[in-house]
């Protein structure tokens, strides 16, 4: 067994015991003492391996996209080679700019190409807006449960995170208001609110417009900038498109003028590749000017090959319709297809399989399902339980790393339906190993794995395994489970 | 210096511990380029056995931590194919990796170590455990750590403080072993006391500086945290009255022995803050060798730089 010493230095430390340890503690920024590695992280980084269904990713299916339209417009970039290969400007390329006008126009939402920043991924945004905004202690106000890949980045800036429980329409306004009360009382102000409006990840869930407009109408009054998260809003799959946020505060200036406190993140890593490492920040010109001077200082321009190939890209001319539209709105619309259908898939096998001791979310677009289950089970439990298949553990986002736990973030779009299908099946019966131990040794067998023993025995792997509840698999789970700790 | 050697370094794995582990090797393998061996690193997973038949090392350097490398696995392993290696053997490995045994045995020879029992998930299926959880309370009473008896790192240590949490700590536990242990909690101060094998062929072990670990922030109830990396500082030597530190490794070396430890192991202690008593939680023979662990800490402060740590572990191979 592993333990080990902090890597942030403690006052108590007296005496540099180990002069190699000291050598790195007096190097080391007092801001890595938040960067902190779980065990979770730990094992989480164990799921990574090929023989494992993972649903804990964040990943597009990039197997969608076609080699020969990729060679294509590889080819095409390869015929400014010298302008390819060179530097770009900071703010990003001018071709991919207007790239992402269309792209925001998509969404219904105006731009002027001058409020833009082209980053390395929507992470970066993240980064350069906790870069240029938060000093060491200033607070952000967060969802909750919330991204799980800003708490690295919030925590390397020292930030204080408040993390408001969002429910089916997203955050509720009423209870930021009076966190932001509570804030003001004890003289604390945050800089930002960090909010993904679209299938919110974690949380799969979607804020409602009548909330949109009252979340611009208090930053407005309370002169508070937004940090509006957008990866997914094109991946609808269903209902209404809602307007950005950007879009709403935008209005609320009048003058047919930008935003001037949402700072807007975008990216393509979605819509096409996040192998291309491609975003954007749309906002208020001041915040602009910190944010490319930020740039500057972390990675001077964002690659001109891969924003070359996406001007190259948004050029090409789709196939289907009359006239074809263009080829990125139509891939775009297959994506979109296609995770809905997963989502559905998933929705079905969570029905079947978790029906009766979990809720869930069901998104109308993104990525991602938040699935509690019932009973106080720790997800991080379950996750070391669970062999072949893989999820996000709940407390991964919360900041505190311990509210949450007895929830999971599920990925449906980046595997096919039949991993959807028996990876949703694995934890599901992994949970009744565990509900089933659990009421064996409180004396209360819960409802279900009692019914669950009076159906007839089904063999694996026959069709109706994937239908019916299957008999036999405590039973089966308990073994595997045993088979398993024994490794 | 000794002579130059072939030496295999196995690190990684298929444990939770795989990625502190690879960080261990990383370093081991360094120092022993310094000091002139020639190093092989091997990730250890399927090809292990075939690795070890083709590059026939002189030595292997187990540094490797969890399940598989610190159980008595690898080490049955490599005895087959004939490879010596560093640290404890297979029985001793199984001895201190399983918590309950390490504890039955501690109590049986006299070494304090807080109260216990330890529940099998089958005795829950098929004996009725369910029964007895009135018998823990009594026997034990709250709070109590409820921990995967074989799992090294924080991850599964739960924390019961009254009859309600128990049962779900249990379960909780469970996912991380087929055999949990219920202990006493003890509230004082968390010690550690790494014990190496001395130079040469006197085999006398001795025990190193203690190290204590003190929780960031004083949390009772947030048993994990203490766990957690970041969360913790730690001072070494430990600032002990002097009986105290004495004691502490004494018992360190006690335990060291009475399990056959043979090389290097990091026994873990608790003072009892109302009491002032010391007591054994568990051992562990394969301590981190990372830039933060807790073993080159102390090794530190005993005047034993890491390179030289790394050639005594390593002369462990030789002399079983």
């Amino acid at each position: 067994m592993e333990r080990s010493t902090s890597a942030g230095g403690g006052g108590r430390r007296t005496r540099p015991a180990a002069h190699e340890l000291a050598r790195y503690e007096g190097l080391f920024a007092a801001r890595t003492q938040g960067m902190k590695s779980s065990a979770m992280r730990e094992m989480m980084a164990l799921t990574e391996r090929p023989d494992v269904i993972s649903l804990a990713g964040g990943l597009p299916d990039t197997s969608t996209f076609a080699p020969e339209l990729y060679a294509k417009l590889m080819a095409q970039v390869a015929g400014e080679t010298a302008r390819a290969l060179q530097y770009g400007p900071t703010e990003g390329m001018a071709a991919t700019v207007g790239c992402i006008v269309e792209v925001m126009a998509r969404e219904g939402t105006r731009v002027d190409p001058a409020d833009v920043v082209v980053t390395t991924g929507g992470q970066q945004v993240i980064d350069l807006a906790c870069k240029t905004l938060i000093d060491p202690g200033d607070v952000i106000v967060a969802e909750a449960p919330t991204y799980p890949g800003a708490i690295p980045t919030f925590s390397a800036y020292q930030a204080e995170v408040e993390q408001i429980e969002i429910d089916a329409d997203g955050m509720p306004i009423d209870a930021l208001e009076s966190t932001l009360d509570r804030l003001q009382a004890d003289g604390r102000r945050p800089k930002f609110i960090y909010t993904i409006p679209n299938f919110q990840n974690p949380g799969g869930v979607t804020m409602s417009l009548a909330r949109r407009r009252r979340l611009i109408e208090v930053a407005r009054e309370r002169e508070l900038l937004v940090l509006e998260d957008n990866p997914y809003g094109l991946l609808r799959y269903e209902g209404e498109p809602l307007p950005t946020l950007y879009s709403l505060d935008a209005e609320a200036v009048g003058r047919g003028g930008a935003s001037d406190l949402v700072i807007y993140l975008g990216t393509f890593s979605k819509i096409l590749s996040p192998g291309l490492r491609l975003g954007w920040a749309v906002a208020p010109r001041p915040v602009v000017e910190k944010l490319n001077l930020g740039k500057q200082g972390a990675d001077l321009c964002s690659s001109p090959v891969t924003q070359m190939f996406v001007a190259a890209y948004f050029a090409e001319p789709g196939i289907e319709g009359h006239p074809p539209g263009p080829a990125w709105i139509e891939y775009v619309e297959r994506l979109k297809q296609l995770y809905r259908r997963r989502r559905d898939v998933m929705l079905e096998a969570l029905e079947e399989h978790f029906g009766g001791r979990a809720s869930w979310t069901r998104p109308q677009g993104g990525l991602f399902i938040w699935a509690t289950l019932d009973g106080g089970v720790d997800t991080t439990d379950l996750l070391a339980r669970a062999e072949g298949v893989a999820f996000v553990p709940g407390r991964a986002a919360y900041m505190d790393g311990r509210r949450g736990s007895s929830s999971m973030r599920l990925n449906f779009a980046g595997v096919p339906d039949e991993d959807i299908r028996e990876g949703i099946r694995r934890i599901g019966r992994i949970m009744s190993g565990d509900t089933g131990l659990l009421g064996t040794l409180t004396g209360s067998p819960p409802e279900r794995s009692g019914a669950t023993e009076q159906q007839l025995p089904v063999e694996d792997g026959t069709p109706l395994a994937d239908v019916v509840a299957l008999p036999r698999r405590d039973a089966e789970s308990s073994r595997s489970a045993r088979r398993r700790r024994d490794r | 210096m000794s002579a130059a050697r072939k030496v295999a370094v196995l690190k990684g794995g298929g444990s939770l511990e795989r990625t502190v582990s690879l960080r261990s090797g990383a370093r081991v393998q360094q120092a022993l380029s310094r000091l002139g061996h020639e190093v092989i690193a091997i990730d250890a997973g399927p090809e292990l056995v075939a690795e070890m038949h083709d590059c026939r090392p002189d030595a292997a350097f187990v540094a490797l931590h969890g399940r598989d490398g610190e159980d008595g696995t690898v080490q049955g392993l490599l005895e087959l194919v004939g490879v010596p290696y560093t640290g404890s053997g297979p029985a001793a490995c199984m001895r201190c990796t399983d918590k309950a045994l390490a504890k039955y045995l501690m109590s049986e020879a006299g070494i304090p170590t807080p109260q216990f029992t330890a529940i099998k998930e089958s005795a829950i299926k098929e004996l009725g455990v369910g029964a007895a959880l009135g018998d823990i309370e009594r026997t034990l009473g709250f709070p109590l750590v409820v921990k995967p008896a074989s799992q090294g790192s924080a991850l599964g240590v739960k924390f019961a403080r009254s009859s309600d949490e128990l049962p779900a700590a249990i379960v909780g536990a469970l996912s991380y072993d087929r055999k949990v242990v219920i202990e006493q909690y003890v509230k004082g101060r968390d010690l550690a006391v790494s014990v190496l094998d001395a130079d040469g062929d006197d085999d006398a072990p001795i025990a190193l500086p203690v190290v204590e670990a003190i929780p960031r922030e004083e949390e009772f109830y947030n048993y994990e945290s203490r766990y957690e990396i970041g969360m913790t500082t730690f001072v070494c030597p430990a600032e002990l009255p002097e009986d105290t530190g004495a004691r502490a490794r004494e018992l360190a070396l006690h335990t060291y022995k009475l399990l056959g430890c043979h090389g290097v192991a990091r026994v873990d202690l608790m003072l009892d803050a109302a009491s002032g008593e010391l007591s054994v939680l568990e051992t562990n023979v394969g301590p981190g060798l990372t830039e933060t662990s807790l073993l080159p800490l102390a090794a530190d402060a005993a005047g034993i730089g890491f390179d030289e740590l790394v050639e005594r572990i390593l002369a462990s191979a030789f002399t079983r």
